[in-house]
């Protein structure tokens, strides 16, 4: 069923990854991946391996889901492989063809890119799948809102990213009825040529439109009903409360990020 | 003493900028009406005859062009006041995809007290209680996309009730919804009715009408009759001339009146109906 796609792949539970503070959880993410940027050496990237590899098991997430998002991917690890390999030239020649030459640096550089690619969307993936998209833009807007100094619209993007989040489904399932309507009056859209199909596609993105503004109109009027007035003197349902695990996940992310700096200093590559 | 919401001699008009000269659409000619606390009135009327229009100048979405409207004594026009009004007026549209904000049950229910600024564990005990109201606190962490229509009205209630507003206005919202979905709606609002929440339904079904204390008839932006469900579906002929029927069994009732058979000419209910024709076959 189309009406039943997820949004941000949120698997629901109660692990203690799932329980961090979603600001705390942005914060370690931010960490993670400075941690893969630091690193210059394969053991230091054996540092983010264990890291990620934690995390993925405190979360309870099957390990299938961190392969399934490495699937679309694969195109661009292939790609920046292929770069690599072709275009660094340090080290002993492996292998020389006319104007092809491989060395073992390109070797070396092609492997640690990929597997720095692979673990950069593991270990961001972990975060969409361990928070909702609620909460994830309620963070987004509390580490905003010191912005709000410098006129940085916080409330505003996270109240748009909500609205747009509640309103998917609602226009997915339109759409499946105007497509059916559509379909009842003989528009046909799943033969001709691409130019033909994407045509067929204006009977079908006009109505959409012209009904989401009139939602939009309604839905204003409801909001204003309810005395919403922007974010100034805004109270919130759920508070974002630290706890004293959220420091203690800090502070580990900070000693990974640690032993990589030390890795760096003592190992070659 | 003084009525909650006094409605003296308004007018209104939409007017339309965009076309070249300005044009001006009135749709409210001159009503005034005045409405007690825990009355539950129902707003009749055919499409255009200005209902919802009227209940948007309730809670000053629309601002009157001549006249006033006073809720508990404020001018909807008071600019100051315009959140005690919209606290103490609150609205209920027709269709509720429209109006639910949130991703989560309880955070939409939330939304209007954020809006406030109530604090916290005060918020959440509002939010449960409204939500146990109207009958959904089991589904308060559910998304509300996968609610039932009838479900997803009540929740846009519950959201309203929060706001523990002394009068919701309910526009049309009934009108998306099927069968079931319509009584869990009514069955809702006689509740709240019952708990001293002053209704103001605007419908076009008699059959909700009739479960009103009082019913408003409006045509062309006038009020043409004014009074309980009983007097005012009596005048059947009436009704008809603005476009509106009156409940089935009224109707049933007429017929046979004017057929020459004896029964009482303001039956509007299914169970008065049955009753008085079973007494009359009982003596026949």
């Amino acid at each position: 069923m189309i009406k039943d796609i997820t949004i941000g792949q949120f698997f629901p539970g109660k692990s203690v990854i799932h329980r961090l503070d979603p600001r705390i959880k942005l914060l370690l993410t931010v960490m993670y991946i400075v941690m893969l940027f630091i690193a210059k050496s394969f053991s230091g990237l054996g540092v983010g391996i264990v890291f990620m590899l934690i995390s993925f098991l405190l979360s309870g997430i099957p390990i299938k889901m961190m392969l399934k998002s490495i699937k679309p991917i694969v195109p661009i690890i292939i790609f920046t492989g292929i770069l690599n390999l072709f275009f660094i030239s340090s080290g002993d020649v492996l292998f020389e063809w006319k104007f092809i030459k491989i060395t073992s640096g390109g070797v070396t550089t092609m492997v640690f890119m990929a597997v720095r690619i692979i673990l950069l969307i593991c270990g961001t993936s972990l975060l969409t799948y361990t928070t909702s998209p609620i909460t994830l833009t309620d963070a987004i807007e509390r580490i905003l809102s010191p912005l709000k100094v410098i006129k940085s619209p916080a409330h505003e993007i996270a109240m748009m990213m909500t609205i747009a989040l509640r309103f998917i489904p609602t226009l997915i399932e339109e759409t499946d009825k105007i497509m059916s309507a559509q379909k009842a009056r003989g528009a046909d859209m799943e033969t001709g040529s691409l130019i033909k199909r994407a045509k067929a596609l204006i009977p079908i993105l006009i109505p959409l439109f012209v009904s989401a503004f009139r939602r939009a109109e309604e839905l204003a009027l409801a909001m204003e009903c309810r005395c919403y007035h922007g974010g100034e003197g805004r109270t919130r349902l759920k508070q974002l409360r630290t706890a004293p695990r959220d420091y203690i996940a800090v502070a580990i992310g900070a000693l990974f990020i640690a032993a990589v700096i030390l890795l760096n200093r003592f190992s070659p590559i | 003493m003084d009525k909650f919401i006094r409605i003296n001699n308004v007018t209104f008009s939409y007017v339309n900028d965009y076309d070249d000269p300005p044009t001006k659409n009135t749709v409210i000619r001159g009503v005034s009406l005045g409405i007690d606390r825990g009355e539950f009135v129902a707003v009749l009327g055919h499409n255009g005859s200005g209902k919802s229009t009227l209940a948007k100048l309730l809670n000053a979405i629309n601002l009157p062009e001549t006249g006033e409207v006073l809720i508990n004594g404020i001018n909807t026009a008071d600019e100051q006041r315009l959140y005690d009004i919209r606290r103490t007026v609150g609205m209920v549209f027709q269709n509720p995809d429209n109006q639910i904000v949130a991703t989560v049950v309880e955070e939409d229910v939330a939304f209007a007290l954020e809006n406030i600024g109530v604090e916290p564990s005060e918020i959440r005990r509002r939010v449960d209680e409204a939500l146990k109201t109207v009958g959904m606190y089991d589904y308060r962490e559910h998304a509300p996309h996968k609610l039932s229509g009838g479900q997803k009205q009540r929740i846009a209630i519950a959201g309203v009730l929060a706001m523990q507003p002394e009068c919701i206005v309910l526009d049309e919202p009934t009108a998306m919804l099927d069968p079931i979905g319509r009584r869990e709606i009514m069955n809702t609002i006689k509740k709240l009715n019952s708990e001293g929440v002053t209704i103001i339904l605007i419908t076009h079904y008699m059959e909700e009408a009739a479960q009103a204390g009082r019913v408003v008839v409006m045509d062309d932006g006038k009020v043409i009759a004014d009074d309980v469900p009983k007097k005012v579906f009596s005048q059947a002929e009436k009704l008809k001339a603005v476009g509106l029927d009156v409940p089935g069994v009224t109707e049933l009732t007429h017929s046979l009146i004017k057929a020459g058979i004896k029964l009482p000419d303001d039956v509007i209910t299914e169970d008065e109906c049955v009753d008085c024709l079973y007494n009359l076959l009982k003596k026949g």
